[in-house]
C-alpha cells in the first residue's frame, strides 16, 4: 500500500496535497471513520494526531494501538537540554522493515512532534531537533513489520523551548 | 574555600594595576589563571566557552555543528560583504587584505584617532565614508557581516597588539578595569561570573570562561533564536545583572573588547559560534 | 532570493546521508510577542525528498519542531552527480523547492 504513495513524484503529491489541505483542515482524520491503524500508512498529513494533547492520544490517533517498549530501539537524547529550543534527538534501530519512525515529548501543548516515513530502501535512522516545553520523557515509536515498538528518555528542561 | 582561593587568584591578577600598568604580564597571568583552574581543558578549547567545560552540552554543540544554525547569516554575511556600494566601491576597499583573515587584528589602537576601533566601528565607518548609512551594531546585518569576517578567519591566532602610545595603554586600563568592576543591581563585575564561575551554573545557564570568550563572535543564541554581535552581547549581560546597558560601541564597550581581546591573544578565532 | 534549504548529500557508495537546515520561523502559537500578542502559528508541515522519481523519505511536522529545522536520514542507492529534489510546504500553504547534487 505505501509504495503505491511513495511511488507517485513528490511533486504531484504536494501540489494534491495543497489543493487538499485546506478541505481537510477541521474534518480530522477519524472523522472518517476508517480504522486510524491506517492513519500513519497512508499518504495525508496526520492532522488529528498532531492536535491531541497527551501522547497516548496522539499514539492512539496515529496509530490506533499502543507500542511496547524495545531494546532494538536506541533513542538518543540529552539528560539536560542546553535549551529547550533546540533540543538534538535521534533515534537507530535494528528492527527490519521500518515504515513509519514518530518523536513525541510528554509535557509539550501537544505530544507529538514529528513522523517520519520511511519507504523500502530508506535506512530506519533519523536525527532531529525538537523543541521541549519543560521536563519530560522523549517518546520514539517505530513502526516495524505491522507492529509499534517504543523507547522513552526523560530529558531535563532547565530553559524552556516556549518563549516564556 | 575555593571562594577564598579565587579571591586571592582574582587579586594577584588585579594586583599589577595598582602600579605600572603591565599587559604582557596580565595577558600571562590571565591564561595561566584559566588553565590552571581548569587543567583538563585544551588552551584553544576555551574559545569554545561552557562547551569547554561540560560534557552533555558538548555533544548538543557538536550535533549542531555538523549543520550549524548560523549558516545563513553566514550565507547572508558573504553576499552583503561582495556587494558593491552605491558608489561602486565596497567592504572590501576598507580593509587590509580585502577583508578576507583580518578578524584576528580587531580591535586595534588608532594612534590618529586615539581610539580603539572594533572590527563593527571599522565596518560603519567603511559604510560612512562611502555613503551609505550605519548599521545598528545589535541587529543581523552586522551580526552576518562580523559572522563572515570571523569565518574566513578561522583558525588564526588573536594578534592585539598595544602600540607605543600612552593612550593605548590607557585605553586597555579603561577596559580592564570596566571588567572588574562591579555594577548593577546583581553587583556583579564581568569577572564575577567570566573569571570566577565559568563552568558553574547561573541559573540554567552555564557560564563561559573569560579566556576566549570573544574568539566565537558573533554567535547565535538558541535563546536569542538568531544571531548576535559583540555589541549585543556586552548590552545583554549588563542588562542580565540588571544594570544599565551603555550604548553600542561606547567607549568602555571598546576599551572592554579591547582589553579582553588582547589578554586572549595567541587564541585562535572560532567564529561564528553557537551558544544555547 | 536565495533558497531557504540547505542541502548536504553524501554517497558512501552503497547509502547516501541526507542533512538539510530550512530558514524557517516555526511560530508554535504558544509563544506571545513583546507586546503580549500571541504569534500565531507558522510551521512546515511537510517536507519531502525525492530522489530517481521516488520519495525517499517523508517529515510530517508540527510545531515543536525546532525553529530552523534540521533533518538527517539516509537511504540506500544515490550516486555522485545525481539529484536530490527537496521541498516543503507549510500551514499557510507557502512552499519552497530546491534540487541539489549528491555530492
Amino acid at each position: 500500500m505505501r509504495t503505491v504513495h511513495t511511488d507517485l513524484p513528490a511533486t504531484r503529491r504536494l501540489i494534491l496535497r495543497g489543493a487538499g489541505a485546506i478541505a481537510l483542515t477541521g474534518l480530522g482524520i477519524m472523522s472518517f471513520g476508517i480504522a486510524p491503524v491506517f492513519a500513519a500508512a497512508n499518504d495525508k498529513y496526520p492532522d488529528d494526531a498532531f492536535k491531541q494533547k497527551g501522547a497516548a492520544d496522539a499514539i492512539k490517533s496515529l496509530y490506533g494501538r499502543t507500542a511496547e517498549p524495545s531494546d532494538k530501539v536506541k533513542l538518543d537524547a540529552p539528560e539536560i537540554a542546553e535549551n529547550g529550543a533546540v533540543v538534538p534527538i535521534s533515534v537507530t534501530t535494528t528492527l527490519a522493515d521500518v515504515t513509519s519512525i514518530a518523536f513525541l515529548a510528554s509535557e509539550n501543548p501537544n505530544a507529538l512532534a514529528a513522523v517520519y516515513r520511511i519507504p523500502p530502501g530508506t535506512l530506519p535512522n533519523v536525527a532531529n531537533r525538537l523543541k521541549m516545553a519543560k521536563t519530560c520523557d522523549v517518546i520514539v515509536i517505530v513502526e516495524a513489520g505491522g507492529k509499534l515498538y517504543s523507547a522513552t528518555k526523560e530529558v531535563k528542561v532547565t530553559v524552556g523551548g516556549c518563549g516564556g | 574555600m575555593a571562594l577564598a582561593a579565587v579571591a586571592l587568584a582574582a587579586l594577584t591578577l588585579a594586583a599589577p594595576a595598582a602600579d605600572t600598568p603591565d599587559p604582557v604580564a596580565d595577558a600571562k597571568a590571565f591564561r595561566n589563571f584559566f588553565v590552571t583552574k581548569f587543567p583538563k581543558v585544551k588552551l584553544e578549547d576555551f574559545v569554545n566557552g561552557p562547551y569547554s567545560m561540560n560534557e552533555g552540552m558538548r555533544r548538543q554543540w557538536e550535533e549542531k555543528e555538523q549543520f550549524p544554525p548560523y549558516e545563513f547569516s553566514l550565507d547572508t554575511g558573504k553576499e552583503m560583504f561582495s556587494r558593491p556600494f552605491k558608489n561602486g566601491k565596497s567592504y572590501a576597499d576598507c580593509f587590509p587584505n580585502q577583508g578576507i583573515g583580518v578578524r584576528q587584528n580587531y580591535p586595534y589602537f588608532d594612534t590618529n584617532e586615539g581610539k580603539v576601533i572594533t572590527l563593527e566601528l571599522a565596518l560603519n565607518k567603511c559604510r560612512e565614508a562611502n555613503g551609505e548609512s550605519a548599521l545598528s551594531y545589535v541587529r543581523d546585518d552586522m551580526a552576518a557581516l562580523t559572522a563572515y569576517m570571523a569565518f574566513t578567519s578561522r583558525g588564526k591566532p588573536f594578534d592585539i597588539k598595544i602600540p607605543d602610545d600612552p593612550r593605548a595603554l590607557e585605553a586597555y586600563q579603561n577596559g580592564k578595569r570596566y571588567f572588574y568592576t562591579r555594577r548593577g543591581q546583581l553587583n556583579f563585575s564581568c569577572a564575577t561570573c567570566h573569571v570566577q564561575n565559568p563552568g558553574e551554573r547561573i541559573r540554567a545557564e552555564i557560564l563561559a570562561p573569560a579566556l576566549g570568550i570573544l574568539n566565537a563572535m558573533p554567535i547565535y543564541r538558541s535563546e536569542w533564536g538568531g544571531m548576535g554581535t559583540i555589541s549585543r552581547r556586552f548590552t545583554s549581560c549588563n542588562s542580565q545583572i540588571r544594570g544599565v546597558p551603555l550604548e553600542p560601541q561606547a567607549e568602555e564597550y571598546r576599551d572592554l573588547e579591547y582589553y579582553l581581546s588582547y589578554v586572549s591573544n595567541g587564541l585562535p578565532i572560532s567564529g561564528p559560534g553557537s551558544r544555547p | 532570493m536565495a533558497s531557504t534549504i540547505r542541502v548536504r548529500a553524501t554517497s558512501s557508495g552503497e547509502t547516501t546521508e541526507v542533512q538539510v537546515l530550512i530558514q524557517h520561523p516555526m511560530d508554535s502559537g504558544f509563544v506571545k510577542d513583546a507586546k503580549g500578542e500571541t504569534i500565531p502559528p507558522h510551521f512546515i508541515r511537510e517536507l519531502t525528498f525525492e530522489y530517481d522519481g521516488k520519495n525517499v523519505f517523508i517529515a510530517d511536522w508540527g510545531a515543536a519542531v525546532s525553529k530552523d529545522p534540521y533533518v538527517k536520514f539516509s537511504f540506500k542507492g544515490g550516486k555522485k552527480g545525481d539529484d536530490l529534489k527537496i521541498s516543503w510546504i507549510d500551514n499557510k500553504g507557502e512552499t519552497d523547492t530546491t534540487t541539489a547534487k549528491i555530492q
